[in-house]
């Protein structure tokens, strides 16, 4: 109990997010993981693979709206076009991982991929090569998506494009994104996208070891990722962001380039949600064009809407809750679901305005009023979206 | 982009900022119609004029929001603002506060004044950077005189009217400007905050250069030794209240609907 009161205090004091975010993440992957390689399958407490991997992707999730509130949040950038960023780091991934199968795929082909020998093509694309090497897709899961984020936001916010013609264009963006990825030409698999894999560095993907172990890799990732934007948002960077948020005419006229902040956390952000892409992939086992169609990228917003922008905890809870939602009621009724998260949204944004964080928030400072020895309200730029 | 190295302004012939048939349009509507204008270092200046008289758009060109069709603006001899940014001609030392309070009201009053010191502005070197003691005595400082030390740490967005005011003043004071262009300081706010105003602004001048404009006839009256007279996108007249007040076009246009 006394356990229990002092979580609480720390969540109070809200300075110590960090810590207690680190904490919770740890320890709920440390149990889900023992439950699963320990204890038999006959047991109650068992967590199944499956659940193992449904986890895993709720992580993915979570880390790929943490990449939209750190923009939405804390700078006012409304992306509608994120899922563009994590498909691409999706792709990456997922062509290292088409070319891990080698002989092993339906047509035995040694050095194309099944979809290649299917299209007849006789060699393997340039934009293919050094894909099989893990470094080298690694290197490009980054690379690519950052690269586009940066000439994307060099060109937008450079012209000042700001708001709801933002918003509709990186959402044309990803549109684009997934009608090219759709064709057959242009070397991704088309429409059936890329599936079957069989191992990630050597290690069997349908083994129960790899599939928690890649959990936890995505566990302690978005542990890191979760610090650092802590961090970022903390320092005079991220009070910078804020105030561009708030008036970017006004930081503009301390002296501050508003669009080179900008561009970099736009930068910063793709690479999130593309890092997130390529944790999401071996654990899904397949990406198609279908992750950048512009519904993705609208739920993501909807995640963050709900768990509260401009604190990234409520990102990550935001992201799991809706996430779990999807899953229970899409194996429920179908079809309703669209319906669903349509009217969530609209929920949050009349009644809920700063999300479950932003209710959470109100109930700890009511609480903390009839506090003797409450501890002063820290107040830094989070949470006041 | 290393802590400002910008050279200060040439000031050898005593002007700090050259404003030469400067023009701009709105669709056809002249805001600014063929203005020159000339400040000299040091001095305390305020423009009044009738709404449209082309105040706030002069000050829009100065500091870099608004582009001009025709003209020239020099800060010194040698600067050519008009080949610059919003974000250069602050960090040349040109500081503004706005008609309307704007403070970032989701940050504390000294995060605030934080954001506004004069120091490095890049996104590497905000990233990284810490108040050093030197930065934090300038903000204690600056608190004592805007009378907000017991508000530091509270979000800017609790304050009152004349609160804003004074912690948009504050955060021009810590930016160390050479050149303050001041937007009308004294909206909104009581007699007695309006006297420690006008106290403020005339203690800034000589060191710094301080461009006030103000619809409030006794305040300009108490701190003016020079008033310029905008009408219509043009300097009407130019000289000391009484001059101005006794000036008979003035009268016409401005004064006149006074009795």
């Amino acid at each position: 109990m006394s356990q229990l009161t002092n979580i609480w205090g720390e969540l109070r004091r809200g300075s110590n997010t960090i810590t207690l975010f680190v904490v919770v993440l740890f320890l709920a992957t440390l149990l889900a993981s023992l439950s699963n390689l320990l204890l038999p399958e006959s047991s109650a407490l068992h967590v199944s693979t499956y659940t193992i991997t449904l986890l895993g992707k709720y992580l993915c999730y979570a880390m790929l709206a943490l990449a939209v509130d750190v923009i939405w949040g804390y700078c006012g950038i409304l992306s509608l076009g994120h899922g563009a960023f994590f498909a691409l780091g999706g792709y990456a991934m997922g062509m290292y991982l088409m070319r891990q199968i080698g002989d092993r795929g339906v047509y035995g082909n040694p050095d194309l991929p099944d979809f290649m020998v299917f299209l007849n093509w006789d060699s393997l694309p340039w934009y293919w090569y050094g894909m099989d090497q893990f470094w080298f897709a690694m290197v490009m899961v980054a690379l690519v998506p950052g690269l586009l984020a940066l000439v994307f936001g060099w060109l937008a916010f450079r012209s000042r494009v700001t708001g709801v013609y933002l918003s509709i264009i990186t959402q044309a963006l990803t549109y684009a994104l997934m009608l090219a990825f759709f064709r057959n030409e242009m070397g991704f698999g088309g429409n059936n996208g890329l599936t079957d894999f069989k191992e990630i560095a050597g290690f069997d993907l349908s083994a129960d070891n790899t599939r928690v172990g890649l959990f936890v890799i995505t566990a302690i990732l978005l542990g890191v990722v979760f610090v650092c934007s802590q961090l970022i948002m903390r320092s005079r960077l991220g009070r910078v962001l804020v105030s561009i948020r708030d008036s970017e005419a006004r930081a503009r006229f301390l002296g501050y380039r508003t669009d080179h902040f900008k561009v970099w956390l736009f930068v910063y952000s793709a690479l999130i949600a593309a890092l997130a892409g390529a944790l999401y992939v071996p654990q899904v086992g397949i990406i198609n064009p279908g992750e950048f169609s512009p519904i993705n990228s609208i739920e993501i917003v909807v995640w963050v809407a709900v768990g509260g922008r401009g604190t990234l905890y409520g990102a990550v809870g935001g992201a799991i809750l809706v996430s779990y939602a999807k899953t229970r009621f899409t194996s429920l009724v179908p079809e309703s679901w669209i319906f669903m998260l349509g009217a969530l949204f609209v929920f949050v944004t009349i009644f809920l305005p700063k999300g479950l964080a932003g209710l959470l928030k109100q109930r700890l400072q009511r609480d903390n009023n009839g506090d003797s020895n409450g501890h002063p309200t820290k107040l830094t730029g989070e949470a006041k979206a | 982009m290393r802590l400002n190295k910008l050279a200060a302004p040439d000031v050898s012939h005593k002007v700090i900022l050259y404003i030469e048939a400067l023009s701009v349009s709105f669709d056809g509507f002249k805001a600014l119609n063929n203005l020159s204008l000339y400040i000299n270092d040091g001095e305390l200046r305020c423009l009044i004029g009738a709404n449209g008289a082309g105040k706030t758009t002069l000050m829009d060109v100065i500091t870099g929001k608004t582009r001009c069709d025709s003209g020239q603006v020099y800060f010194g001899q040698t600067v050519d603002l008009l080949k610059h940014d919003e974000a250069a001609i602050a960090r040349l030392g040109i500081g503004r506060k706005f008609q309307k309070p704007t403070v970032f009201e989701a940050l504390s009053v000294a995060e605030n004044l934080e954001l506004s010191l004069k120091t490095d502005k890049g996104v590497w070197f905000t990233l990284m950077a810490r108040l050093d003691s030197e930065q934090r005595d300038r903000i204690d400082a600056v608190l004592e005189t805007i009378g907000l030390s017991a508000l530091r740490g509270r979000p800017a967005g609790v304050l009152s009217h004349g609160q804003k005011q004074w912690l948009e003043i504050g955060m021009l004071l810590v930016s160390d400007p050479r050149l303050m262009l001041i937007d009308e300081p004294v909206a909104g706010m009581t007699a007695q905050e309006t006297e420690k105003t006008a106290e403020l602004l005339t203690s800034l001048a000589g060191e710094r250069t301080v461009v006030v404009v103000e619809h409030d006839m006794e305040f300009v009256r108490s701190i003016a030794r020079t008033v310029t007279v905008l009408h219509q996108g043009s300097v009407l007249a130019e000289g000391t209240m009484d001059q101005v007040q006794s000036n008979p076009a003035v009268v016409e246009v401005y004064l006149g609907e006074e009795p």
